[in-house]
């Protein structure tokens, strides 16, 4: 869709935006990255397209506080993280121009992205103007999102045990998935304190590789949107999706529907309670042990 | 899992709050019902207070089993904490069952100050489930491990 960059570059030599965040192309074929484009000039890289894959609502948060305004690009799973930084306060409206961007499902040298496959629709959330045309508004075909974590249930407490001590021993505490996280925001992270014992370093035991996993996961339950990032950019190849949608689902299950980044209601699963909630107990009454 | 260690004792954290649970313990102990010595209480001001890490800590440095009482929901003594805790608590145990730790290692009891024999009795019980369960592997530090 050319007409992206040409909409783009339009509102930044107008002087209605600053700067605009989109996608450039990397070394190969199929590597695109975030990239940052303050002039005419520099906007000659900007691309979009099949391989623009990355959410960019994180990229936002060093520009909330910038001279004038942000142009960024956002398909409408992004606009979902960028809609729930709103509900915690973390982004400032005024200061972005959102272009909304259609999107036919996302691939990168391995075909389509395993988050297009659980694609949550053709919505915009938030936007400024939509960018798309006919094919980009087509449903995608999806699975159920579900099935992998409903087939750790259906496992026995040993067997689980066994398959996630051979995912998570692989974890070598890059922080990518953190990082790239728009649910991660805090400015200082329990991982990057000194007095932990577990700062910005390779897990030592198996325990530290749980615990990382366990937290970051328990983080962002309720504020994640399922975007995907986690698992995409993952080196290990580990399956992160399969622990942040272990808390979607059960708290769908135990609170009602949820989808984080939804509409303008801030409170989350977890910043909400009913005097009726199932008691901590029901976990142990359940299923497999 | 078997029990391996033959003078292995359940070790148990219980994360009581100040103001139902610890006076709940403490009139077990005034009125002299027993409760195991395994047990080891830490004094926190609300059941929310405890962050998921506090009990992950606990397991680490081996804890075999974790206990968390606070007021009677509807009791809570900042109105609202425990029915904040019991949303959190709930997932948190429910991840750890999904990681294949044995779900028995973590419980919830909501013990008011004057239930001394509740506090006991849960004590009591949950020593019990821990001991038939036996040492904690799969969330320890095997560094932490003393004996
Ligand atoms: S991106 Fe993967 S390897 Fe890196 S810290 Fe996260 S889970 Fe571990
Ligand atoms: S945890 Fe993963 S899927 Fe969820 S918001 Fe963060 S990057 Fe996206
Ligand atoms: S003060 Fe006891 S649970 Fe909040």
């Amino acid at each position: 869709m050319n007409s992206i960059k040409s909409r783009a570059l339009e509102l930044l030599s107008d002087g209605t935006v600053k700067r605009v965040i989109g996608w450039e192309k990397g070394e190969g074929e199929a590597d695109w990255s975030p990239a940052l484009f303050e002039t005419a000039e520099e906007m000659n890289s900007f691309v979009y397209g099949d391989y623009a894959g990355s959410n960019l609502s994180k990229y936002c948060l060093k520009f909330n506080l910038a001279e004038g305004k942000t142009l960024v690009v956002l398909k409408p799973c992004d606009t979902l993280s960028f809609n729930q930084l709103l509900h915690e306060h973390r982004l400032n409206r005024e200061k972005f121009y959102i272009i909304g961007a259609g999107c036919k499902g996302m691939k990168d040298e391995n075909g389509r992205l395993l988050k297009c496959n659980a694609c949550k629709g053709k919505d915009f959330e938030v936007y400024d103007e939509i960018i798309d045309d006919e094919e980009s508004r087509k449903p995608l075909n999806v699975f159920d999102r579900m099935i992998g974590v409903a087939e750790l249930e259906k496992m026995t407490a040993e067997e689980r045990y066994e398959f996630w001590r051979g995912e998570l021993s692989r974890c070598i505490r890059c922080n990518a998935c953190r990082n790239v996280c728009p649910a991660c925001t805090c400015v200082k992270c329990v991982f990057d304190n000194p007095a932990s014992g577990v700062q910005s370093k390779a897990p030592v035991t198996d325990f530290e590789e749980n615990m990382f996993h366990i937290i970051r996961a328990f983080h962002v339950a309720g504020r994640c949107t399922d975007c995907g990032e986690c698992s995409r950019v993952c080196p290990q190849n580990i399956p992160l999706h399969l622990l942040n949608r272990k808390f979607i689902k059960d708290m769908n299950e135990l609170y009602g529907d949820h989808q984080a980044g939804v509409g303008t209601e801030e409170r989350t699963p977890l910043t909400s309670y009913t005097k009726e909630d199932a008691e901590p107990s029901v976990v142990h009454e359940r299923g497999n042990a | 899992m078997s029990v391996t260690n033959p003078n292995w004792k359940p070790k148990i954290v219980a994360f009581c709050c100040n103001w139902c649970s610890y006076a709940g313990a403490d009139l077990a102990g005034s009125g002299r019902m027993s409760y195991p010595a395994d047990v080891k209480i830490i004094r926190v001001p609300c059941s929310c207070r405890v962050n998921p890490m506090f009990i992950l800590r606990a397991f680490e440095r081996g804890a075999d089993g974790v206990i968390i009482c606070g007021c009677h929901p509807g009791d809570c003594h900042y109105t609202s904490g425990n029915y904040y805790a019991r949303r959190r608590l709930t997932m948190l145990f429910s991840m750890l069952d999904y990681l294949g730790i044995e779900r028995g290692r973590t419980r919830v009891e909501w013990v008011s100050a004057a239930e001394g024999a509740k506090f006991s009795k849960t004590m009591n019980e949950f020593v019990e489930t821990i001991t038939n369960l036996g040492e904690n592997r799969k969330l320890g530090d095997i560094r932490c491990k003393k004996s």
